[in-house]
């Protein structure tokens, strides 16, 4: 594995990989440990065409826990803010000796045109690409469901997870749709229909235009942001009326199994697509979703920048 | 300057005849059985074409020049060398340049560059709105008035959206026998579209095209056609949908002709997964199931036409991110080679039919009386010789369009063009374009 | 292929190792066993059992991965990390005894260092080894050896145990040119 681009790469076993070693690197960082050595001298750039600071935030901290250089290469007064092409980015990344880039981008296919062609050598990580994937968070998603709900085994049988909200245009949640899937859970997509993409049958999962029918036979609800720019753009009257049908509040909540989990990839809009008292009840594992990413991009840097496909001399 | 005459000889004529062809002062001077004539006098060049298929020169009434405005990725000289390497003799050069040809300036300039290239005639195609903006017709009478003498109108790249202005404009072109020629492709429907809309561009996350925003201005078109008694060419047809509408006009006897590209003939939607924006086109590329129906249509005859959509794009447009690249591909060198593979190879049409879809039809619409002609003696000696048996291989560093955004890189095509004739003089042997305008 | 060690060898060379840490030590009470995963790991367990029958006391061990601390993941793709087990003791001014199966470069046992001082400072660090077959590459020597077993680099020492390969053995075998 060279790179991480989309989970329709991933086997299984490759997943489950991730996730075990995401598993020991958080007993790791559950103690006095917080720094490893195993990535020194190595360099990793954070390419970030698209404002999100908690994916930064959580790809920076786990590069420099293991220890690597990490070099902040972000949208606002950058060169990529001046018009500078993807491909001399890429360029010049290369020239700097990059040997992984996390890149977030607002185009759907980026992180892929950046590690197909002969721009540059390094590993290519997708922490983003447009409305198309997210793999890192469905990754930190999947180990968050395992940990609460994994029937002790290292997959996701019997797990039955939805996915409430803007699916259209979520790369969220068709990384999830494949990875949940691929870890043998069930899952249910909720949406009205104009957010639901045409073709969404063909998909390894089910879907539903009705949140209340759904809530109460899973075992995890991931709740999608809404976009502020979908509003104007009619896929549904207004925010009251969304929140009415799709909203997770105290009430809906109240239909949930007793050991069902609330997610959220954040950042939320309170008393849109989910209340505060959802976000901040006991259900909810929205913050530890957070500290769990941050386990999880460590094993992905850790098992991408390992192994014997970098160049290097025999000794 | 004299030219040559030319004597090709053991070819096969579109209808499966073995003739002998005599070429003199830019006309077929004669058609002979293979071997009647005792002996061939010095002055002539033979071309022995045997094996091979001689066909009438054809005629693209769908291609993107680019000049005047966009000279780094193609002229009117490149593009017509391009053209007789693919074997057409005439092009149709479309109208949105910069400055669009909205006027008669504009289209009499392109004309007169065609003329100076001399390679093949170049027909421009006048915009049907000032601008190309779809708000006000151009000056469509004094560019069907000029020395271009203009006769199909089109805002390709935009489509005529305001069905006034779209009755307005078939109306108007009745007074000399002019044809709109539609983009057929709702602009509401389309809004950053991407791709194909179906289960690939929602698994890319790509923004979808609906095939319906093609439809359902075919469909309004035809209806207004046929309300005010015109004439509409639908340019680059790519949906199962849209052939069934002109199936239904046509059976109507609705007055509408329509074109496929050959890349919508092969190519489909699924090479999108690469993100590679050299598939990026529009209209999209589209499925398997769209691509049968299109191949059908064109057999049938109700696809009328194959037009290439030729699109050269210089290097930074598709050296990118999909949604930002252009769209757009080259087409004039691998026209008649694709047709070969997706047409004839498969058993769908014969040459006879690929003769009528690619030069005489596309001639009668566009109205270009020197082109499309029988093979007869007599006829402008507009001819190209192509051997199916042999293929190629492409190489976008070695075209003759000044572009390289082909998606044929790399592919293995059948069908060598050896030979093209235009009004009598070779602007291609062997498989190299000659240098016209010099002495040969 | 030979077998270097049976396994009545490989336990009676525990027996031995067990018997030469307690008298190095002055007996179990400040004694920490640390196996280092997979084989390491099992052998400390063997090792704890029988101090703890000799001394009739509790023997603490732990294991110690080290996977995160290898100077060679550039070259080769890593073992699945494994749990670092401290027990509850600690190692805070304990004597720790690493147990590992064989010493070879001693590169392991580097990473071993770097990855213990992650984890506290123990008073003294020991090394046993059920086998050492030479061919150092850093200034590491064990302090218990079960075996010297001098061998040539395009051989290949294959240490089995019960719990995880089903026999006790260590044969000597031509290394597989991969």
């Amino acid at each position: 594995m060279k790179h991480l681009l989309s989970i329709a790469d991933l086997s299984a076993a490759e997943a489950t990989k991730i996730l075990d070693t995401a598993t020991e690197l958080a007993r790791t960082s559950d103690g006095q440990i917080k720094k490893l050595p195993t990535l020194r001298g190595r360099t990793i750039v954070n390419l970030f065409a698209e404002d999100s600071t908690r994916t930064r935030i959580s790809f920076e901290a786990a590069a420099k826990r293991l220890s690597a250089d990490v070099i902040n290469f972000s949208a606002k007064g950058s060169s990529i803010s001046k018009g500078e092409s993807l491909k001399d980015t890429a360029l010049t990344l290369q020239a700097m000796g990059a040997d992984a880039v996390v890149i977030r981008h607002g185009a759907s296919g980026a992180a892929q045109r950046l590690a197909d062609n002969e721009w540059m050598s390094g590993s290519v990580i997708n922490a983003g690409d447009g409305t198309h994937e997210h793999p890192s968070q469905a990754l930190l998603d999947a180990f968050t469901i395992r940990k609460h709900l994994g029937k002790g085994s290292s997959d996701l049988q019997g797990v039955h997870v939805a996915i409430v909200g803007d699916i259209l245009h979520s790369r969220v949640a068709r990384s999830n749709v494949l990875l949940l899937s691929l870890l043998g859970a069930k899952v249910t997509l909720v949406a009205p229909p104009t957010l639901l993409p045409i073709g969404v049958e063909t998909w390894p999962c089910t879907f539903s235009y009705d949140l209340d029918s759904v809530l109460p036979l899973v075992d995890a609800v991931m709740m999608l942001r809404v976009q502020q720019e979908r509003m104007t753009e009619l896929f549904f009257p207004n925010p009251r009326e969304y929140s009415r049908y799709y909203g997770l509040n105290a009430e809906r909540m109240r239909t949930l199994k007793k050991t069902a989990i609330v997610m959220h990839p954040g950042p939320m809009n309170r008393g849109l697509e989910i209340s505060a008292e959802v976000a901040d009840s006991a259900r909810s594992v929205i913050t530890e979703q957070v500290s769990n990413g941050v386990s999880v991009r460590m094993a992905i840097l850790f098992v991408l920048l390992t192994g014997s496909h970098l160049e290097v001399g025999s000794m | 300057m004299i030219q040559p005459k030319y004597h090709i000889k053991n070819g096969t004529l579109p209808n499966g005849e073995k003739k002998d062809i005599s070429i003199e002062n830019g006309v077929i001077l004669s058609i002979d059985n293979v071997g009647s004539v005792a002996s061939i006098s010095s002055d002539y060049v033979v071309v022995d074409a045997k094996g091979s298929r001689v066909l009438p020169g054809l005629v693209d009434l769908h291609t993107h020049l680019r000049e005047p405005g966009r000279e780094d990725s193609e002229t009117v000289l490149t593009g017509s060398r391009a053209g007789a390497k693919g074997g057409f003799t005439a092009l149709s050069a479309m109208a949105n340049t910069s400055p669009v040809a909205d006027t008669a300036g504009v289209v009499e300039q392109v004309f007169r560059l065609g003329q100076e290239a001399g390679y093949l005639d170049v027909f421009p195609i006048g915009a049907v709105t000032e601008g190309l903006l779809g708000l006000s017709l151009s000056e469509i009478g004094a560019m069907a008035d000029s020395i271009a003498r203009v006769r199909i109108f089109s805002d390709d790249g935009n489509c005529v959206f305001d069905p006034l202005l779209m009755r307005r404009a078939l109306e108007y072109v009745k007074k000399f026998g002019g044809v709109i020629a539609q983009h057929a492709q709702d602009p509401r429907l389309t809004v950053g579209s991407q791709m194909n809309e179906g289960e690939i561009s929602s698994r890319l996350g790509l923004k979808g095209w609906p095939a319906v925003a093609e439809e359902a201005i075919i469909a309004r078109d035809v209806l207004l056609t046929e309300h005010v008694k015109s004439r509409l060419h639908v340019c680059h047809v790519t949906t199962a949908g849209g052939v069934e509408i002109i199936r239904w006009a046509k059976q109507r006897g609705i007055d509408v002709t329509a074109e496929v590209t050959p890349h919508h003939l092969l190519l489909t939607d699924d090479l999108a997964s690469t993100y590679d924006p050299i598939y990026k086109v529009n209209p999209p590329l589209r499925s398997h199931a769209d691509v049968h129906a299109l191949r059908e249509a064109l057999a049938e005859g109700i696809i009328d036409i194959v037009a290439t959509d030729h699109a050269p794009h210089p290097t930074e447009s598709k050296d990118c991110e999909w949604q930002e690249a252009s769209f757009g591909m080259l087409g004039l060198e691998t026209a008649l080679s694709i047709v070969q593979k997706t047409m004839v190879d498969t058993g769908l049409m014969d040459w006879q039919q690929v003769s009528e879809r690619m030069s005489h039809t596309p001639a009668r619409i566009g109205g270009y009386e020197k082109h499309g002609q029988q093979i007869a003696v007599g006829s402008t000696a507009n001819l190209l010789v192509i051997d199916p048996s042999q293929i190629w291989h492409v190489d976008r560093d070695l075209t003759m369009s000044k572009s390289t955004n082909t998606p044929y890189h790399g592919h293995t095509l059948p069908g060598v063009i050896t030979h093209t004739f235009f009004q009598g003089r070779a602007t291609v042997i062997d498989s190299v374009v000659q240098k016209i305008g010099e002495v040969q | 292929m030979s077998i270097a060690l049976s396994a009545e060898d490989i336990s009676r060379a525990l027996v031995r190792i067990s018997h030469e840490i307690l008298e190095r030590n002055h007996g179990s009470k400040n004694v920490v066993l640390l196996g280092i995963p997979t084989r390491g790991a099992h052998l400390a367990v063997r090792i704890a059992g029988i101090m703890s029958k000799i001394e009739g006391a509790n023997i603490p061990f732990g294991t110690l991965d080290i996977t995160l601390h290898r100077d060679d993941l550039r070259m080769r793709p890593p073992k699945a990390i494994m749990p670092t087990l401290i027990p509850q003791s600690g190692i805070e001014g304990k004597d720790v005894i690493l147990v590992d199966d064989v010493l070879f470069s001693g590169r392991t046992i580097r990473s071993a260092l770097d990855a213990l001082g992650e984890v506290g400072r123990p008073k003294t660090v020991q090394l046993a080894v059920l086998v050492d077959r030479g061919h150092r590459e850093l200034p590491i020597k064990a302090d218990f050896v079960g075996k010297n077993l001098p061998s040539s680099l395009d051989q290949s020492i294959r240490v089995s145990l019960s719990e995880t390969d089903g026999t006790d053995e260590v044969v000597i075998e031509p290394r597989v040119q991969l």
